[in-house]
């Protein structure tokens, strides 16, 4: 029996340099950075060693009620308002589908961090009295699953994929095989993060892993340039509506694209340093194709996970040649981070986000940044302005994710 | 010492933030649970945070005794004291 076809039918986002899906698609066309100097007093306060970021443009308290921003940690109101502008795209109406049917997959790196350590800043200067009776529910990484399922009236179950950078793909890994498996017909899945905080700020920079270029900062996220130095702390979320295709097509519903395969696989190789050879993003990528009958004529662009570091670029583009052969001259590939920084777990939602677009409009976004390519590098990156995709007969866009633990996730989303 | 229009004012400001409810709603006569369906854990923030907004200790065993906005008023009014 075939596999049931799982369509895209409605996104959301929000984002460093867009606040929900038509911004974000214009500024990632037209090439923005998001990143900026911290204002923030603990910046000084610390003395930490990077002293900027990518937040989102749009704060949640812009969009959300107080009750609402008091009671989710900024994670889950992330993850809350992606998810609320890609249900109302799909056009899907909550009377009139089977609550049963519908569920969640919302992935997060990191969790509520700062309800987490902001409660343990009260334990220490108030005492356990003044720690709010809401703490566990909004410090838990299942926050942003369990807020949207609630928001939504999905019955079907509500998922938290968790593997760092590769959390938001995996979780359109899950929401995929619980449609083919016939367990939902509809599944919000998407990624949220926020933890641009003080610790995770001084944790990151400890290992050497954010940009410190702190007197450029919309310079500072290089994906494949030479003078990169590490990433951009960026936050958000991104969320998309998945749907059987026959689902989708009796209610007229309007498709963006299928998500025709997905693949997760590890490396078992170390906890945070890719492997050099690329050999576990290798399998994620031609089990993805495999899994979604995609041959490599068929791939004309990739997002590329591409995050900025001085050694996580190059292992990709030796998966990406392994897995595409030749067919990677042909191949152009974006690396948004470049414009919004790392939104670690919600990063590939984000990206599939993108990716979607990218197929129905047959464009890329951009790359920015980029003015010495590492030689070592060489793949075909969009740069200054959108590529037009083969206009004629079915394309195929990749999105990589991979995150520490040795963790790869890679989709497949092919145009309808 | 805070009178006790200025309590309820206080409250009404706390349930407000909490549950988005009209702070013109929070009136003496309310009960937390029937007239502002207000939940335990709910309640329990609001507790928490009127005891550090007027200086007071509201023992939890205290808290199943507060069934109105007016209990509360009454009883943080007393424990300033």
């Amino acid at each position: 029996m075939m596999a049931r076809k799982v369509v895209i039918t409605g996104l959301g986002a929000t984002t460093p340099i867009g606040g929900d899906v038509p911004t974000l698609w214009e500024n990632a066309l037209k090439g923005v950075s998001g990143a900026a100097t911290l204002e923030d007093d603990w910046v000084k306060e610390y003395d930490l060693p990077v002293t900027f970021a990518a937040r989102a443009s749009v704060q949640p308290a812009e969009v959300l009620s107080r009750p609402e921003t008091k009671r989710m940690d900024p994670s889950t109101q992330f993850a809350v308002i992606a998810s609320r502008e890609a249900w109302a795209d799909s056009g899907l109406n909550k009377e009139e589908i089977d609550q049963n049917k519908l569920a969640v997959a919302f992935a997060t790196g990191i969790g509520g961090v700062w309800t987490l350590l902001n409660a343990w800043d009260t334990l220490r200067e108030k005492g356990p009295r003044r720690v709010l009776p809401m703490t566990v529910p909004m410090l838990m990484p299942n926050g942003p699953a369990a807020a949207v399922s609630l928001d939504l009236g999905a019955a079907g179950g509500a998922h938290t994929p968790v593997s760092a950078c590769a959390s938001g793909t995996e979780a359109m890994h899950v929401g995929l095989e619980l449609i083919r498996s016939g367990k939902a017909d509809v599944v919000m899945v998407g990624g949220a993060e926020a933890a641009i905080h003080p610790m995770p700020m001084a944790a990151f920079a400890s290992m050497h892993a954010l940009s410190r270029r702190n007197d450029d900062p919309t310079k500072a996220s290089r994906p494949y340039d030479v003078d990169r130095d590490g990433f951009v702390m960026g936050e958000g979320a991104g969320a998309l509506v998945l749907e059987s295709e026959e689902h989708a097509l009796a209610r007229g519903a309007r498709i963006y694209a299928e998500l025709a395969g997905s693949s997760v696989t590890s490396d078992a190789h170390h906890i945070t340093a890719p492997d050099p050879e690329g050999s576990g993003a290798t399998r994620a990528l031609k089990a993805a194709m495999y899994d979604g009958r995609i041959q490599p004529e068929d791939v004309v662009h990739v997002n590329a996970h591409a995050t900025s570091t001085p050694v996580g670029d190059a292992p990709e583009y030796t998966a990406l040649k392994n897995a595409l052969g030749d067919q990677l001259e042909n191949v152009w590939v974006s690396a948004t981070k470049s414009q919004m920084g790392h939104l670690l777990g919600a990063s590939g939602a984000v990206e599939s986000v993108l990716c979607a677009l990218a197929v129905y409009h047959r464009t890329t976004p951009v790359t920015i940044n980029l003015d010495n390519q590492d030689p070592a590098i060489p793949l075909k990156v969009v740069t200054g302005a959108p590529q037009a995709l083969r206009a004629e007969g079915t394309i195929v866009a990749l999105n990589n994710s991979f995150g520490f633990g040795g963790h790869n996730a890679v989709v497949a989303i092919r145009s309808v | 010492m805070a009178s006790n229009e200025e309590i309820l004012a206080g409250l009404a400001e706390i349930v407000n933030s909490e549950t988005g409810l009209d702070e013109a709603d929070v009136q003496l006569d309310k009960s937390f649970t029937e007239d502002l369906d207000i939940d335990s854990i709910s309640m329990m923030t609001i507790v928490v945070e009127a005891e550090e907004k007027f200086d007071v200790k509201i023992p939890d065993e205290e808290v199943k005794n507060l069934k109105t906005v007016g209990d509360a008023v009454s009883f943080i009014a007393g424990a300033q004291a």
